[in-house]
């Protein structure tokens, strides 16, 4: 064997399987998926009818993300007429299939604004198609409200100004950090911590970004950051300057497969020091023996005590075969009741801008938080706080922004 | 050299027609370029002392973590430098094979709970045997089905191919290792999903220091000024350095190992001394594999989270090392592993952790150009 061919087939084969590490696979995070919901084919009253649509990924990759954002908005719909209906109309649901796509979104939104005439729209789910639906549908006055979609290009056009008729329920990223850094200082009263980040994830770098202005803007010292990147496996460099600095708090807010290395060889250091992060923790596949001791934020608990949550986990359960809503389904739920709130308080279905007007100046109280919009169209509403600890998540504290 | 270039006379000829051009660029050049090379060599030993001066503790403590990154390393590395070896291939499916020797174990553990058989066997076993002899079952099983899968890889996409040139064989290599990962993310396989990992037994931590040496547990953490490590480092060097040890005995002091010489020499010739080259063959990828599967264990152990595509960047760099201790060398592929071990976490410690791989595979390209043979490379001699 010649040296050189060695040099040849070894930067060869280098190359191809460098490409293929490129294509390493996404966490999805994989709630429990709820039971079917029955098709509802109410009769138009006499009092004439409102139409709602709901975008939800049915199908695609995030199937069970689809199914839980419908049972919670169909939940909603059907309290509501129950209730008599709104204004004296009854809510029809429209439900389509937008596979957490742009194209399918797409087509799904001008289908029901076009063809069915809706003027209201609950979804998508994912940021990547709620975008463009967003597009459309501001550009055709009809009100859009995202129950999940946390990227702020949401409700805010690349240009910087607001769209006016979008609006989402749940926090975007960055709150999520700012909720930590308050709930770091105040309740844990921890002075310095320590912030481990993947640079190349938005929702990483958001989360921590926002944590550590509100920290040391609280009185908080960073006494180390440091990145990592998604396919590593091993921290023990970054966790043996986690040692030398003895931080009161390592921030961490990445997903469960990354939070599972981590915390698992921050045990095996002898670091006890908690460890905190966002709703990226929220898995089954979440090691809770490596995360023991350790907070992270969320959009709501089960074991929230406040009679909305109650109330509605119990009528979730009756109508679903007794499944536990995740908050997929919370935030749908409350997004359609914002939205029907905000019909009742503007008095009309017909004319959107007095709708949008309204919506603006709920102060709506939902299972997930008390809700009020920013200028944004975001929602300020409290986060949860839960405690992994003794092999089970626990809730903790709720944070008001 | 003769035989290998009658093997294969097209990769041999494209290759020194690629390399012709360099060298007729002039002496000068080369200068500048081992000029480069010594300021950056330099640069590396200034850096080093200077962290080291400065902090000897963290120093430590990430040679610590980079010499149980290495042992790994060495273990799949033997598995690419054997195979190398005796048939010349470079089997980069073996990082694959290493993934799912790590799988059989967590289904060995999580699904069959076989690491507590002797507890359930035998009830009246002490705990502790009972984790030893459970926790060698479960690596013996999966060393017995990585070895297995080998045999059938080397059956199935490498055999028919033996008299091909050695391009294609290679190219087949990369579809083989592209099949493992992606078969493996099908649900009803192992599933695209991060798993975590259930040990088979405790990792504890310990810290040694000027006090001594101790546990470290909740109650009483390591003071200050020690160094800390795991169990699992311990284990990890034991095992890698015990089965150099057993490949050495084998290809030196047994009959099969001489038989794996021989074909690694001249193969047509060692069929005329009544030896089936194909079985020892067989065998080479099937020890090879054995020691990736025991490797994938460890691996799992030490970082319990585990998906199909674990085993890519592990088997790179171990390809890596394995070319820089010089490939076909079974020493070399220890020292090469060690060495990127170090690089690797001294990279993460001092400059960033993302840069790492930047650093491993820009040692690849430095010892393609400096020694392309590595460090245990003989240049112009058929090496076993």
């Amino acid at each position: 064997m010649n040296s050189r061919s060695i040099k040849m087939i070894s930067i060869l084969g280098a190359a191809a399987l460098a490409l293929a590490a490129c294509a390493a696979p996404r966490p999805v995070a994989q709630p429990e998926q709820p039971a079917e919901a029955p098709k509802e084919q109410p009769a138009a009253p006499a009092g004439g009818e409102i139409k709602i649509a709901i975008l939800a990924p049915l199908s695609g990759p995030v199937p069970t993300f689809g199914v839980s954002t419908r049972d919670g908005a169909l939940l909603a719909i059907e309290e509501w007429n129950a209730k008599g209906g709104v204004n004296g109309m009854k809510i029809v649901p429209i439900v389509e299939d937008s596979q957490c796509t742009a194209d399918p979104a797409v087509n799904a939104a001008n289908k029901v604004i076009d063809q069915d005439g809706v003027k209201f729209i609950i979804g998508e789910v994912c940021s990547k198609a709620s975008i463009p639906v967003s597009e459309i549908a501001n550009a055709k006055k009809v009100i859009q409200i995202s129950p999940t979609s946390t990227n702020p290009a949401v409700t805010v056009g690349s240009d910087g100004a607001v769209k006016p008729y979008i609006f989402r329920a749940c926090f975007i990223d960055p709150f999520q950090g700012q909720v930590a850094a308050k709930f770091a200082l105040e309740t844990l009263g921890a002075k310095t911590a320590f912030i481990m980040l993947d640079q190349a994830n938005d929702y990483v770098r958001g989360l921590a970004e926002f944590f550590e202005k509100s920290f040391t803007e609280g009185g908080g010292q960073i006494v180390g950051k440091e990145t990592y990147t998604d396919k590593d496996t091993d921290f023990s460099a970054i966790l043996s300057k986690v040692a030398e600095a003895k931080p009161d708090l390592v921030y961490l807010p990445d997903y469960y497969n990354i939070v599972n290395l981590v915390a698992k060889q921050a045990k095996e250091k002898g670091l006890t020091m908690p460890f905190m992060g966002g709703d990226g923790w929220d898995s089954s596949d979440l090691d809770l023996t490596a995360a023991d001791g350790g907070y992270f934020t969320n959009h709501y608990s089960s074991e929230d005590t406040r009679p909305e949550v109650a109330a509605f986990i119990k009528a979730y359960g009756a109508k679903y075969n007794g499944a536990v809503p995740d908050a997929l389904a919370v935030l749908a739920y409350d997004a359609a009741n914002i939205l029907i709130e905000s019909i009742k308080a503007a008095g009309t279905a017909d004319d959107t801008d007095k709708v949008r007007e309204a919506m603006k100046a709920i102060n709506f109280k939902g299972v997930s938080g008390q809700i009020t919009f920013d200028d944004n169209n975001n929602p300020v509403k409290s986060a949860v706080v839960l405690q992994v600890k003794d092999g089970k998540v626990s809730y903790n504290t709720t944070v008001n922004p | 050299m003769q035989q290998a270039s009658a093997e294969q006379p097209i990769a041999v000829l494209s290759a020194d027609a690629l390399s012709v051009a360099p060298r007729q660029s002039g002496a000068g050049l080369a200068w500048i370029g081992r000029g480069f090379l010594l300021a950056l060599a330099a640069l590396v030993v200034f850096i080093l002392a200077r962290n080291l001066l400065d902090n000897p503790r963290l120093f430590a403590q990430i040679v610590i973590s980079g010499l149980q990154l290495g042992f790994v390393y060495a273990l799949i590395a033997l598995g690419y430098t054997m195979v190398y070896g005796i048939v010349r291939l470079i089997n980069f499916a073996h990082g694959d094979v290493f993934m799912v020797g790590s799988f059989v174990s967590f289904f060995a553990v999580s699904r069959f709970s076989l690491h507590t058989w002797p507890a359930v066997a035998f009830p009246g076993i002490s705990p502790d045997l009972s984790t030893l002899i459970g926790a060698v079952s479960v690596i013996v099983l999966s060393m017995i089905v990585c070895a297995a899968l080998a045999v059938v890889i080397e059956r199935v996409a490498y055999k028919p191919l033996r008299n091909a040139p050695r391009i294609t064989a290679l190219i087949t290599a990369i579809g083989v290792s592209f099949f493992l990962e992606f078969f493996g993310a099908l649900n009803f396989v192992f599933s695209p999903r991060f798993i975590p990992y259930q040990r088979p037994f405790d990792v504890y931590a310990y810290w040694i220091g000027a006090q001594g040496i101790g546990m470290v547990t909740p109650q009483t953490p390591a003071p200050d000024g020690s160094i800390t490590f795991s169990s699992i480092f311990v284990i990890i060097v034991v095992a890698s350095i015990l089965m150099q040890i057993l490949l050495q005995w084998l290809v030196k002091r047994t009959k099969i190992g001489k038989a794996m010489r021989a074909s690694a020499v001249d193969k047509p010739t060692t069929r005329l001394m009544g030896v089936n080259v194909d079985r020892v063959i067989s065998f080479t990828f099937a020890v090879g594999a054995a020691f990736a599967g025991l490797a994938g264990v460890l691996f799992a152990i030490a970082y319990p989270s585990i998906h199909t595509q674990l085993g890519i960047l592990p088997g790179l760099k171990a390809f890596v090392a394995a070319v820089l201790g010089g490939i076909g060398s079974i020493p070399g592929a220890l020292v090469g592993a060690l060495i990127m071990g170090q690089a690797e976490a001294l990279t993460a410690g001092y400059i960033s952790t993302p840069m790492r791989d930047a650093v491993a595979f820009t040692i690849l390209i430095i010892v393609l150009l400096v020694r392309p043979t590595g460090i245990f490379g003989e240049p112009e001699r058929e090496k076993a």
